[in-house]
Formats: structure tokens, C-alpha cells, sequence
């Protein structure tokens, strides 16, 4: 059988069908501006000469850092066997299979990823992944406008900054409102969600909310008062969505104990390893109430005609190959390979296992706050918090960047993330987790009490001379 | 025989009036075409549909719907029955399997809609 792309006589002949002189005018609705110029690339080398130049330009990653980055990315221990599982062929089959109940095995994957995820949730229904945290929790919002019937939506300040971005696009699109709610200024609760401002907010008749979506942890590291947040929510008759972390899960009240009638979250800490732009894992998580509202792939356990266990796809009326337009969603993708490295994880780990991860990530950061102040940097809120959380620190930035040429991965610069927020002008978002050793804290307080003494040993604090604070 | 004293829609609904009360459901042509409804997704009372318009949805094993009001009215009840046994839809679509009722608007809107022989006739061709 010749297998091949179409010739150009099958072009004309498509052309001549369509009525059309050139492939250029299929795309004559796209504006001039928005499509791809030509990719301008290189001749073709060696392949040894390209694997040489490629190890090169992986080789200036800094992979040697002492590493207190988070901000919504997790490094964990992931045993060999997770990957060696992924490995395995039978897995690289079509990510969404398409004749679904001949692949059992596939199947039973993402209804294992469903129940576990329930557990650890406390939620009766689990979608079958979605892109990303982001996406998920853009997913969740869309959910409470449709149930509610309703079109104003509420989200917390100290919900992901790309989150909240992401949510934007999605309303826009859709022509529903988002609104933010500001975060306690100071005090014991500085750093937290304004429950007082958000009563105020459910309270304005004019335009009903539909949901209210509030990040635990949130993103400054710190723990929301959930269930309150969500008795006030459920007595405007909206509904409360919780986004969360999975792993914290394992020590914190779950979703399902709080009153969430949704959750979503990212999964790449679930043994998935951070990488830059992904694939990551987005979960998403709702009551029995809402499963025809929640998008994506479900997997339910049934019995074959003799009675055996069987796995299938179900509920699929939600989904967009039945309904079309009218499907819960039209941007939804699933990410089954990657829900399957959470599973394996999970498995591996056992209740008691992630439990342990999640304790040791707050035990180690527990330590790098007593180390930290050891040097007189002190934390920015008063409030409880897991595994991480933001510190003070003058001159931010450029210490961020002088401790980059130490060694040390000083976490996230808050001005960077949260520009709009002159709270956190002079703050890194820091965190700790079971694979922080103590030795990183102890180079990371050492290094820096050492540029915050004005040290200039090793030539990088030089704040004035950095570009980026020239731009601050 | 489908029942002489309601009106019909082209897309298998019928509509019962009494005063100023219309009962909406889906035929049973509709019913067996449809095969085991599993869920029937309903407005909820107050809310204001519009003749032709979609109200909600049926959802069976093999196929989902919109459902189109056959007239138009603000909802006054709902069939809340449907929720735990959306199967009355099948048994005895044009009795208990009902699914709303609406306060009449317009009553000249009923002469748009097809007679009991007229609505045999069309699913007799379909």
C-alpha cells in the first residue's frame, strides 16, 4: 500500500472541488497578521553534530541550584518504577481512545486515576484530566455559570496570578463577569482572602454570583478559611469551588469536608516532575449534583454481558462529539498519559507514603523559617501555612539574582508575579518540600545573610548595575 | 392513537390545556424513539421559555435532545419525578412521564400547532 502525503494533482483536485485556486485562500479569514511567517531554519546538520550542539544548550540549564522554588510547581521523589511503568507501549495508544471499551486496559487506568483522586478529594465525580491547573479551574468557573444560571463569577487575589489570567481569557470569550476579591492587608490574617469584602460582593442583588473560587493553600503559601468562605457562598445560592494541591490533600480537610461543590488543581506535584511549559495535569472534581455539568472524560465500572467487570466511557451526552456545540465544554483536552504517572505515583506512595511527603515538605520548611530568621529575614504574613510561604527581603530582586550566582534558587520574586500587588514589592515566595535537604537550607540562610551583610564576594550583588533593577 | 384532545409540535411534544394551564411532555413516538430516557434536564419554575424555542433536554441511552416548548409561558411546574425515574418518560409519556407546565401567554399560539390527526399523519410518513 503506497503511503505518502497528497500530490499535488490530489491538491488540485481538492482546490477544484472547493472551488479554490491556492491552499492560501483556506485561510483567507485568518487577519494577515496573525499567521506564521515561514520558519527561517538552518540547513540540515549531522544528527551527532545536532545531539552535540543540543547537549550543549541543555547543558546551561542550572540543575545544581539549592532549589526553594514552588509557586504552584513541586519537586517530589518519584521511585524509578513511575516512569518504568510509563514506559511501557501499550500506554502510547491514542490519549482519548476513540473506540473506547476495546481498550480495557487504558480504561481501567483512568478509573483508578478517577477513584484516587476522589479519595483524596472527598468529591464523588472525576474528570478524566484536563490540560493544567489553569485550565481546570477555568473549567470549574464555567461550571458554576451554567448550574446557576448565572454569569458573575468571584475569585480570590491569592488564587495563581496565571490562573486568574487564564480565567480573563476564558470570560471574555464567553461574556461573563470575573471578578476579584482583594486579600486582608495585615494583621493575622494578612495575606488571606477578605471574607468581610467577599460577604460585601454576594451581597450586591443587581447581579447574582454564580461561584466563588478561593486557592488552598492560596498562592502566598498560606491556608484560607475554606469552610467559611463556602457558608457564605452557599447562602447567596452560589457555588463554592476550592482549588487546590494535591499533595497537601494528605494532611489538610479536604475539599468534600469543607463544602466545596467543586475542585480543581494542578497535578504535576503529584510525582510529575516541573517543567518548563509542561505537559502537566489539570484535575477537576465535583459533586454527584453537578456531573452533567463537569466536562471531559468520565470512566465508570459496569458488567459485561457475562457478567464480568468491564470499563466504559459514560455520561458522554456532556461531551462535544455528541453534543456538539452544546458540549460542556469545547476547549477541554485530556491528559491521560500524565493522569497515569499520577496514579502510578499515588500507588506507589500509598496513604501513608503521601502522607509522609506531605509532612516532611512542612517539617522542612518549618526549618528554613527558623533558618531564615537566624539571618533576620522574617516571614510577610502571620498566618498558618503548609510548605510555603513568602518572606521579606530589601532589594528583592537583586538578591534573588545575587544568590542565583551562589548557588541558590532563592524561590519566586513576588513584584515579578504580582506586579499589581505593592504589598509584595519587596518579597520572595519560597517553599520546601520532602527533597529539600538540610544542607540546601543551611546554604540558602548562609548565602543569604551573606549578600544582605553586603558581601560582594563572587561579584553579584551589585544592585544598581543589574538590568533588572535598574527596570524596578 | 395519540390522544385527540392535546396539540402537537413537529418535534414530538404536546401541550394540554386546561384554563390557563399548559402540560408539556414528549410524544410516545418520540419515547420510542428516543429508546430508555436516562435523564431529563428541565427549566426551573419561573423561568420563561419561548414557543419553539429549546426548554431543555432528554437524554436516553443511545441519543440526546433538545426539547422545544410548544408554546410560550412563564414555567409554573416542574415534574420533579423525572429526576429519579426519567424512565416515566417511556412508560407513560403522555400521563405521568409530563414534564412541565406552563401559565398560558398566548392562546392563539395553539393554532400553530398540529391536531391529533395531522400529528399521526406525520409520524405515519416519518
Amino acid at each position: 500500500m503506497a503511503y505518502g502525503p497528497h500530490t499535488p494533482a490530489d491538491r488540485q483536485r481538492m482546490l477544484a472541488a472547493l472551488g479554490m485556486q491556492s491552499v492560501d485562500e483556506l485561510f483567507a479569514d485568518i487577519p494577515e497578521g496573525l499567521r506564521s511567517s515561514p520558519l527561517k531554519l538552518d540547513p540540515p546538520e549531522p544528527e551527532q553534530l545536532l545531539m552535540n550542539r543540543l547537549a550543549g544548550l541543555a547543558g546551561r540549564n542550572r540543575v545544581e541550584l539549592a532549589s526553594f522554588l514552588g509557586a504552584g510547581a513541586y519537586r517530589h521523589f518519584s521511585p524509578p518504577m513511575v516512569d518504568q511503568i510509563l514506559l511501557r507501549g501499550e500506554w502510547y495508544t491514542a490519549y482519548t481512545p476513540y473506540q473506547p471499551e476495546v481498550s480495557q486496559g487504558t480504561l481501567q487506568s483512568i478509573y483508578e486515576y478517577e477513584s484516587l483522586i476522589a479519595e483524596l478529594i472527598g468529591l464523588d465525580v472525576v474528570s478524566a484530566s484536563h490540560y493544567d491547573g489553569a485550565a481546570a479551574t477555568a473549567e470549574a468557573a464555567l461550571m458554576t455559570c451554567r448550574a446557576a444560571a448565572r454569569r458573575r463569577v468571584l475569585v480570590s487575589q491569592a488564587v495563581h496570578p496565571h490562573y486568574r489570567e487564564v480565567l480573563r481569557t476564558y470570560f471574555a470569550g464567553a461574556g461573563l463577569d470575573i471578578e476579584e476579591i482583594p486579600l486582608v492587608a495585615d494583621g493575622p490574617a494578612g495575606g488571606t482572602t477578605d471574607l468581610a469584602e467577599l460577604e460585601r460582593r454576594l451581597a450586591e442583588a443587581d447581579e447574582p454570583v454564580a461561584g466563588v473560587l478561593l486557592a488552598q493553600p492560596n498562592f502566598y503559601g498560606l491556608l484560607e478559611p475554606m469552610a467559611e468562605a463556602a457558608t457564605l457562598t452557599h447562602a447567596a445560592g452560589a457555588l463554592f469551588v476550592a482549588v487546590v494541591e494535591p499533595v497537601s490533600l494528605a494532611v489538610l480537610a479536604p475539599p468534600g469536608a469543607y463544602g466545596a461543590d467543586i475542585a480543581a488543581g494542578e497535578g504535576q506535584a503529584l510525582g510529575i516532575p516541573p517543567q518548563y511549559g509542561g505537559p502537566y495535569l489539570g484535575i477537576l472534581a465535583c459533586t454527584d449534583s453537578l456531573v452533567r455539568q463537569i466536562p471531559g472524560r468520565l470512566v465508570g465500572m459496569t458488567s459485561d454481558v457475562d457478567g464480568k467487570r468491564a470499563y466504559v466511557m459514560t455520561l458522554q451526552a456532556r461531551e462535544q462529539h455528541i453534543r456538539r456545540e452544546k458540549a460542556a465544554s469545547n476547549i477541554c483536552t485530556n491528559q491521560t498519559l500524565l493522569a497515569l504517572a499520577a496514579s502510578v505515583w499515588l500507588a506507589a506512595l500509598g496513604p501513608h507514603g503521601l502522607r509522609d511527603v506531605a509532612a516532611m515538605g512542612a517539617a522542612r520548611a518549618a526549618e528554613l523559617e527558623a533558618a531564615l530568621a537566624s539571618m533576620g529575614v522574617a516571614r510577610a504574613h502571620a498566618g498558618a501555612y503548609l510548605n510555603e510561604f513568602a518572606i521579606r527581603v530589601p532589594n528583592a530582586r537583586a538578591v534573588h539574582r545575587a544568590l542565583l550566582g551562589r548557588g541558590v534558587l532563592a524561590g519566586l520574586v513576588l513584584a515579578d508575579a504580582v506586579p499589581d500587588q505593592p504589598a509584595f514589592a519587596d518579597a520572595l515566595l519560597v517553599c520546601a518540600t520532602e527533597v529539600t535537604t538540610g544542607n540546601d537550607i543551611a546554604t540558602f540562610a548562609r548565602e543569604l545573610g551573606a549578600v544582605l551583610g553586603g558581601e560582594t564576594a563572587g561579584g553579584a550583588f551589585e544592585p544598581a548595575a543589574t538590568p533588572a533593577a535598574a527596570n524596578a | 392513537m395519540v390522544p385527540s384532545d392535546l396539540r402537537y409540535t413537529k418535534d414530538h411534544e404536546w401541550v394540554r390545556v386546561e384554563g390557563k394551564t399548559a402540560t408539556i411532555g414528549v410524544t410516545d413516538f418520540a419515547a420510542n424513539q428516543l429508546g430508555d430516557v436516562v435523564f431529563v434536564d428541565l427549566p426551573v419554575v419561573g423561568r420563561a421559555v419561548d414557543q419553539f424555542a429549546t426548554f431543555g433536554v432528554v437524554e436516553s441511552v443511545k441519543a440526546v435532545s433538545d426539547l422545544y416548548a410548544p408554546v410560550s409561558g412563564q414555567v409554573v411546574d416542574v415534574n420533579g419525578d423525572l429526576a429519579s425515574k426519567p424512565e416515566l418518560v417511556n412508560s407513560d409519556p403522555f400521563g405521568e412521564g409530563w414534564m412541565i407546565k406552563v401559565e398560558l401567554g398566548d392562546a392563539a399560539q395553539l393554532g400553530e400547532l398540529l391536531d391529533a390527526a395531522a400529528y399521526e399523519k406525520l409520524t405515519a410518513e416519518a
